[in-house]
């Protein structure tokens, strides 16, 4: 059985599976969709109530959360959305354009 | 042992469902393929068969039903025609792409407009490069035939494709014929269990089926595709063999009839072979070296078989019951006249589309087009290589 970690984009077309089925669940972790952004959050942990809001409106669970606290902002799957940002009541996610 | 019987070509297909009892059929009428979903009904109805008969909204709804039962690892099917097909248009390529092995029952009829109940062939070439393997019969017993072998083609490994098992509508799925059925449990030994190594519900083996193809994948994704429908020409006759073996009528790419020292050969697809083998049968007792290539398998289209049955011809009729608008032929025979281009020296090509709209081809218009085909290898002046016949002219 063919692996989603074992095809890559340098795979030849006989290691693919029929139909590009994928065999495992989950496998969009390791998939990089955080090159989309054209701007980025910034989490300011000096401004951070841990209040949480900001979490649950995460379309992509990019932020994430341990032990019942903010520990930042995961940038591999982060499409830069701006949601958080807004969300944040005490400014602690801000909103900066990429390559600035 | 076989047993012999009398039933249109759509009971026909019916009865070789019910023998097969697939998982799921998707179920939608429309003129002429109709009889189909009712007659297997019946079946349903009275216990039958084990089949969950999904009555949808539309044959878009159909074809996605079979897609969704093939990729939970059951058996699909369905049957359509015409527009039907048409509207299954979107869902036909993610069958194929997804390497999904749906049956499909296409009984052919023409597509709008005008609109037209009859048959011809154009809305089965329409799907001609949706990926589908297409099997096409000559009569009733053949469309039986093609029917039971639909799935050992459609799951082999290596071809993992859907197949369209097609006939003439009306012209055989409403005219009724002696037939040779073959006994139930010698299709279901035929056809065998399904058992798919990797499929939705099963639950300890999670499976994603039709995710998104970004271009580093698309290309490769196409590729395996089309060597998919490749490797099919051997499991075709593989199966064809196999199928003789079991009943004595052994199938293959295509059938070659009075060829081996022909000059003048028509090469059809479907009903009309029976129309075709008449004339040549009549010309031959005249002392006229003609012949016919009956093509049974269009997807994967045999070329190199083609080009070797025809190569000692030195003119040849392809006739398309189907118009493409190419202003140059039909998709035939675009195909037969590429198939034939690589021989050391091919036989003229003459394309001619006929019987479109349910239009009668009839033994004088086979007739015609060997005197035809006689001007052209005899004068060597090939004229319009594209032509139509069975119109008034005024």
């Amino acid at each position: 059985m063919i692996h989603a970690k074992d095809i890559n984009e340098h795979s030849p077309w006989q290691q693919l599976t029929p139909g590009c089925e994928i065999y495992e669940p989950g496998t969009a972790a390791a998939f990089n969709t955080g090159d989309w952004r054209t701007a980025t959050p910034i989490y300011h942990a000096d401004r951070c109530k841990q209040c949480l809001l900001c979490a649950p409106y995460c379309p992509d669970c990019a932020l994430r959360v341990k032990d019942g606290k903010l520990t930042g902002i995961e940038y591999m799957h982060c499409k830069g959305c701006g949601i958080c940002t807004k969300v944040c009541p005490f400014g602690a996610i801000t909103f900066e354009e990429e390559g600035k | 042992m076989a047993r012999k019987d009398r039933l249109s070509g759509n009971e026909a297909v019916a009865f070789a469902m019910k023998q097969i009892d697939p998982d799921v059929m998707g179920a939608f009428p429309i003129t002429p393929s109709t009889e189909i979903p009712q007659y297997f009904a019946q079946y349903v109805a009275n216990g039958e068969v084990n089949t969950e008969y999904v009555t949808v909204e539309s044959e878009h709804s159909s074809m996605s039903t079979c897609i969704g039962a093939s990729a939970a690892g059951g058996r699909a099917v369905t049957a359509t025609s015409s527009c039907g097909l048409a509207l299954m248009w979107e869902l036909l390529y993610v069958a194929a792409s997804d390497r999904l092995p749906i049956v499909l029952a296409c009984v052919n009829r023409a597509l709008s407009g005008p609109i037209n109940i009859n048959n011809d062939h154009s809305d089965s070439m329409g799907a001609r490069d949706s990926g589908w393997i297409q099997i096409y019969a000559e009569n009733n017993q053949e469309a039986y035939d093609n029917f039971v072998q639909a799935y050992p083609i459609a799951e082999a490994a290596g071809v993992r494709l859907p197949v369209m098992i097609c006939q003439d509508g009306f012209i055989t799925s409403h005219a009724v014929e002696n037939i040779e059925l073959c006994e139930d449990a010698e299709v279901k030994d035929f056809v065998g269990e399904y058992n798919p190594e990797h499929y939705l519900l099963k639950h300890e083996n999670p499976l994603a089926v039709g995710p998104y193809g970004v271009s580093p994948y698309y290309m490769e994704a196409k590729v395996a595709q089309a060597h998919a429908m490749m490797n099919a020409k051997q499991v075709i006759l593989d199966v064809g063999r196999r199928f003789g073996e079991m009943t004595g009528r052994s199938y293959g790419f295509f059938e070659s009839y009075q060829l081996d020292d022909a000059e003048l050969a028509i090469l059809l697809i479907g009903s009309s072979a029976g129309t075709a083998r008449a004339c040549v049968d009549e010309l031959r007792a005249q002392g006229k070296k003609v012949g016919m290539l009956k093509l049974r398998v269009f997807r994967p289209f045999p070329a190199e078989e083609i080009a070797e049955a025809l190569k000692g011809c030195k003119a040849v009729a392809v006739m398309d019951k189907t118009e493409s608008f190419s202003g140059n032929g039909g998709p035939l025979g675009a195909e037969v006249r590429g198939a034939l281009y690589d021989l050391p020296t091919p036989p003229r090509v003459i394309n001619y589309v006929y019987g479109l709209g349910g239009r009668d081809f009839r033994v004088e218009d086979c007739a015609q087009v060997f005197d035809e085909l006689a001007e052209v290898a005899v004068n060597g002046v090939t004229g319009s290589t594209y032509r139509h016949i069975g119109q008034r002219e005024e």
